[in-house]
């Protein structure tokens, strides 16, 4: 039998094939001598017939019929063969299958081996890929071999020591005196790897974390003199001595410091003087400052050391290389909760983020400044988002228009301005909005009163622009069958009103319903605000014969409505104008958060926003805005808003009643709410006959020297429960206590579950609005017991 | 969903504005999967082809293949002006082109991505070092000394010597045992090749 070929003869064979089928057919010939030496037990060349199938395995043949091959190569007492058997095995055998459990016992002996390197072989096996069995074998020698004084095989050890743990958590107490003095050490990689082991430990056992915390001090001191050591050849990286360790010691200070105030404090000099002298010129130097803000970050650290942290991060921000950038983003993502107003500082780099030519970066400048939008710079953020999305990519317009259109319900400074943005959205990335914002903005113009004629006739005229973005299209045609009446008889104050016939506009929405670019729901909508037009226009015999049209078309939907039309205009037309009057101010119908919340009065200003996954409606969106389909038994009430607050504000008198309702029904009254001088206290009845009916009256009350005006209150309760408002007494809490504004809350309660609520008030002081969130948990159980 | 109340109620949701955030520096529960670690290292050609690969994580053949095979393609797309980190299921992968060969990490959450560059960096001066003036030819000739190389550098996913001249060292040392093991064999198998047995 010819000796095999050896390896890099194999290699250059192989990288001749020109064609897949070549080279599959060679591998196999090739792989064929290798079963049958294998099969004749060859020990001189079976670690050549290993190494050969490891590369094939590389390029993707099997190679399994070579595993057991590996463990006789880790048997073998040749270095060479233990050394490409401890590289097959590393390579070929997993955990799943049992057969690596018989490298137990070679990697027992190879730990106690007399050379070095053996030891570091089976070591690195076992440190890689061993598993929980065999860790629980082994870990005994492994623990031995960490407390060796031959640094080579300690730092080796101790690595192996943190696979270990991870497999086998239980073990961990056992390594625990051999840390004694890991720390000791001079060797840099006995030090970085016991670093790496003390950190394993610490995250997992608080009792750990606490036991190491007195190493801090020692941490403190070595990162000291890796800062301040002169020039060390041997482990200098640019300047920098030893990075890695600098690195890990960081990260270990980072776990042992958080949460506790000793020991945040006394790492909190050496942070500031890494995070000042360190060289920012390469990236090994901004790696060590990037774990230095992350380690500032989570720590107890003084609020100078937390500031320096952020403006660290908006250097990196202004920094060429975009992985800085990148990182920088990504950190200031992480804290803007908590440092809010130091991250605001750095809003405008952020901003400019948003034209990066990187992909990563753009989507992490886009969600940092949706986070950073407030009352105080929505105008200029919103330019921007808004510039972003014109020519951001396709992946990216979906989430965009989401964010503006949040933002912009959040902090809209006018009615006009939020229609505006939605306007600029719709016809820019159009085709990319969710479809629960057509419903949304719906909304959003009908309480909008009176921007009505303005709307309209924008979306008229974009509508004659172009007809492709479903969305716009749908919204343009509610409103033009809403207001069409406006639109026709130029009422705009906002903006120059325009010429436009009823012709023309029904000319325009029966574009829209023969228009192939219109989908199903479009014509629905287009055909709908036709019908609507009959009470709004008077060519009303042009609007009959379209619907008459449609009463046979192809699409069920069409086909019904339009029927539906027709017998309308036929058999009912004494109902017509009642079913198509103008639609009163409605209300948001989502409720895919945990709470539901009531209106309060028509007046307010719908403060909703629309949560992120839109709730499954049971009808499509566009019939619940329909008054027409009250024929049809849809469940959706129109709401009838309480617009006048029904008593006036009583002065002085008020006061009594907090403590008149006392012991009325034995539930102690309760504080709700106690903030900025704003106080609400709850009383509560028992409303007759219905037990489960709580019945809450609000009292609110202003300590301050200025009337709380425009005070609005609302809440939001679980949804086993229901919540009935009444209309407040009135909606100025007057100063200094001179009296307070009460209004009225049922709650139903079937379930006599424990209540909770949550309020929102709004109210302008001072002549600024003023806006809270509160929780309100502390109910007597008495109320809804 | 719709609520039928008796008079004039509908249901709204509770507002909820913020962007769902990746991590945060509030305080985590002691108990949180550790997730500083390496899970793999590729080395692959701009044609796609593996050069070496790594795993510090358990996974059969067939799901390592699909792996490699959908990262590969992803980092391959990647035009050369975007920066070297990418989100790649739950995963970082942070990874660098080295002539005609992509270093390629795949590290966890809470991993730092910028000293991870400065590990692949440093695994290619090392071979640099040991091949001198390395190229991809040499890592195809000599994989099985990549992986030494490898194996000296990191355990585990994790750094287990920073200092280049000991890593060397050690690599050196080995060769020789391997040399000398060698050096004792070859008189009988000079023997046998030339067929005088």
């Amino acid at each position: 039998m010819p000796a095999p070929i050896r390896l890099r003869e194999l290699i250059r064979t192989i990288r001749t094939a020109r064609t897949q089928a070549e080279e599959r057919e060679m591998i196999q010939k090739e792989c064929a001598a290798i079963r049958s030496s294998f099969r004749e037990e060859d020990n001189t060349y079976r670690c050549r017939n290993v190494a050969k199938l490891l590369y094939m395995h590389m390029l993707g043949y099997p190679a399994h019929f070579g595993q057991l091959e590996c463990l006789k190569l880790i048997a073998s007492q040749k270095f060479t063969d233990k050394r490409i058997g401890y590289l097959g095995a590393m390579l070929l055998l997993d955990e799943r299958q049992d057969v690596h459990l018989l490298m137990t016992n070679c990697i027992k002996n190879d730990l106690n081996h007399s050379t070095q390197y053996v030891q570091g072989l089976a070591l690195c096996t076992l440190g890689c890929m061993g598993s929980s069995e065999m860790c629980r074998d082994l870990a005994g020698e492994v623990e031995k071999l960490l407390k060796t004084s031959n640094s080579y095989l300690r730092k080796k050890a101790a690595l192996c020591a943190v696979h270990v743990i991870r497999k086998v958590p239980e073990l961990m107490e056992m390594f625990l005196p051999a840390t004694k003095n890991l720390l000791s050490e001079k060797n840099h990689g006995v030090l970085h790897t016991s670093v790496v082991l003390l950190t394993e430990m610490c995250e997992r056992s608080p009792d750990m974390l606490a036991h190491f915390r007195k190493l801090v001090p020692q941490l403190v001191r070595i990162l000291k003199n890796l800062i301040m050591s002169g020039y060390s050849p041997e482990h200098d990286v640019s300047g920098i001595s030893d990075p890695f360790l600098q690195v890990r010691i960081l990260r270990l200070l980072r776990i042992l410091g958080k949460g506790d105030d000793d020991s945040s404090e006394a790492m909190n000099d050496i942070l500031a003087q890494v995070a000042t002298n360190t060289e920012t010129s390469k990236n090994v130097g901004n790696a060590i400052l990037y774990e230095t803000v992350l380690t500032i970050m989570d720590i107890k650290s003084e609020s100078g050391l937390r500031v320096l942290a952020i403006n660290i991060l908006g250097r990196f921000l202004l920094n060429n290389d975009k992985n800085i950038r990148y990182v920088a983003l990504t950190s200031l993502l992480k804290t803007v909760q908590t440092d809010h107003n130091a991250v605001q500082r750095h809003r405008s780099t952020i901003v400019d983020c948003l034209k990066d030519l990187d992909v990563s970066i753009k989507r992490r400048a886009m969600e940092l400044s949706f986070a950073l939008v407030n009352g105080n710079n929505i105008r200029g953020m919103m330019k921007e988002l808004l510039y972003f999305l014109d020519s951001c990519d396709p992946e990216f317009k979906a989430d965009c228009a989401s964010g503006v259109f949040l933002a912009a319900e959040k902090y809209a400074p006018s009615k006009r301005w939020h229609i505006d943005t939605i306007m600029r959205v719709l016809t820019t990335a159009g085709s990319y909005v969710r479809d629960d914002s057509v419903p949304n903005l719906i909304q959003l113009i009908t309480n909008s009163v009176e921007m009505h004629a303005y709307t309209v006739q924008r979306l008229y005229k974009a509508l004659l622009d172009d007809i492709s973005q479903q969305p716009l299209v749908q919204v343009a045609s509610w409103c033009i069958g809403e207001y069409g009446d406006l639109l026709v008889s130029g009422q705009c104050e906002e903006e120059e009103p325009i010429q436009v016939t009823e012709d023309e506009v029904l000319d325009v929405l029966e574009g829209l319903l023969v228009s192939n670019l219109s989908t199903p729901v479009t014509r629905g909508y287009a055909l709908t605000a036709i019908m609507k037009l009959s009470t709004r226009f008077t060519s009303v015999n042009r609007i009959k014969k379209v619907v008459s049209i449609y009463g046979s078309s192809i699409d069920v939907e069409l086909q019904q409505r339009a029927v539906e039309y027709n017998a309308l205009f036929k058999k009912y037309d004494h109902m017509r104008p009642a079913l198509l009057e103008r639609m009163p101010i409605m209300e948001k119908t989502a409720s895919n958060g945990p709470t539901e919340i009531v209106q309060t009065n028509g007046e307010a200003e719908p403060s909703v926003v629309e949560a992120k996954h839109p709730p499954p409606v049971t009808q499509p969106t566009n019939q619940a805005n329909d008054l027409l389909d009250l024929l049809g038994g849809n469940d959706v009430v129109p709401v009838i808003q309480t617009t006048v607050p029904t008593k006036p504000a009583s002065a002085g008198g008020e006061l009594l009643d907090l403590l008149g309702d006392l012991s009325l029904s034995g539930i102690p009254p309760m504080t709700a709410y106690n903030k900025n001088g704003l106080k609400i206290d709850f009383t509560f009845e028992r409303a007759n006959p219905n037990p489960n009916i709580a019945v809450i009256t609000i009292h609110a009350s202003n300590s301050t020297e200025a009337d709380m005006t425009d005070f609005v209150f609302q809440a939001a309760v679980p949804k086993t429960f229901q919540l009935q408002l009444l209309s407040p007494s009135s909606n100025v809490v007057p100063t200094l206590n001179q009296g307070t504004v009460t209004q009225v809350i049922r709650v139903l309660n079937p379930q006599k579950q424990q209540l909770r609520m949550r309020i929102k008030l709004t109210y302008t002081h001072k002549g600024s609005a003023v806006q809270d969130l509160a929780e309100v948990n502390n109910f007597p159980p008495q109320s809804w017991q | 969903m719709f609520a039928l109340v008796a008079n004039q109620k509908v249901v709204i949701d509770w507002p909820c504005f913020w962007v769902v955030l990746g991590g945060s520096f509030l305080p985590r529960g002691v108990y949180t999967v550790l997730l500083f670690k390496m899970q793999f290292m590729l080395l692959f050609s701009r044609q796609g082809k593996l050069r070496l690969q790594k795993w510090y994580v358990p996974l059969s053949d067939k799901e390592k293949k699909k792996i490699t095979r959908e990262l590969v393609q992803t980092v391959l797309a990647r035009k050369p002006k975007m920066c070297s980190f990418l989100e790649w299921r739950d995963l970082k992968i942070v990874y660098k082109r080295y002539a005609s060969l992509y270093f390629c990490c795949a590290i966890e959450d809470q991993d730092n991505e910028l000293i991870t560059l400065e590990i692949i960096h440093r695994y290619v001066e090392l071979l640099d070092k040991y091949f001198g003036s390395v190229c991809e030819l040499d890592i195809i000739f000599n994989f099985e000394k990549a992986y030494f190389i490898l194996d000296e550098f990191l355990l585990g996913g994790e750094a287990q010597e920073t200092s280049k001249k000991n890593v060397l060292k050690a690599i050196e040392q080995a060769d020789l045992l391997q040399e000398d093991a060698k050096e004792a064999e070859t008189p009988r198998s000079v023997l046998e090749e030339i067929g005088l047995t």
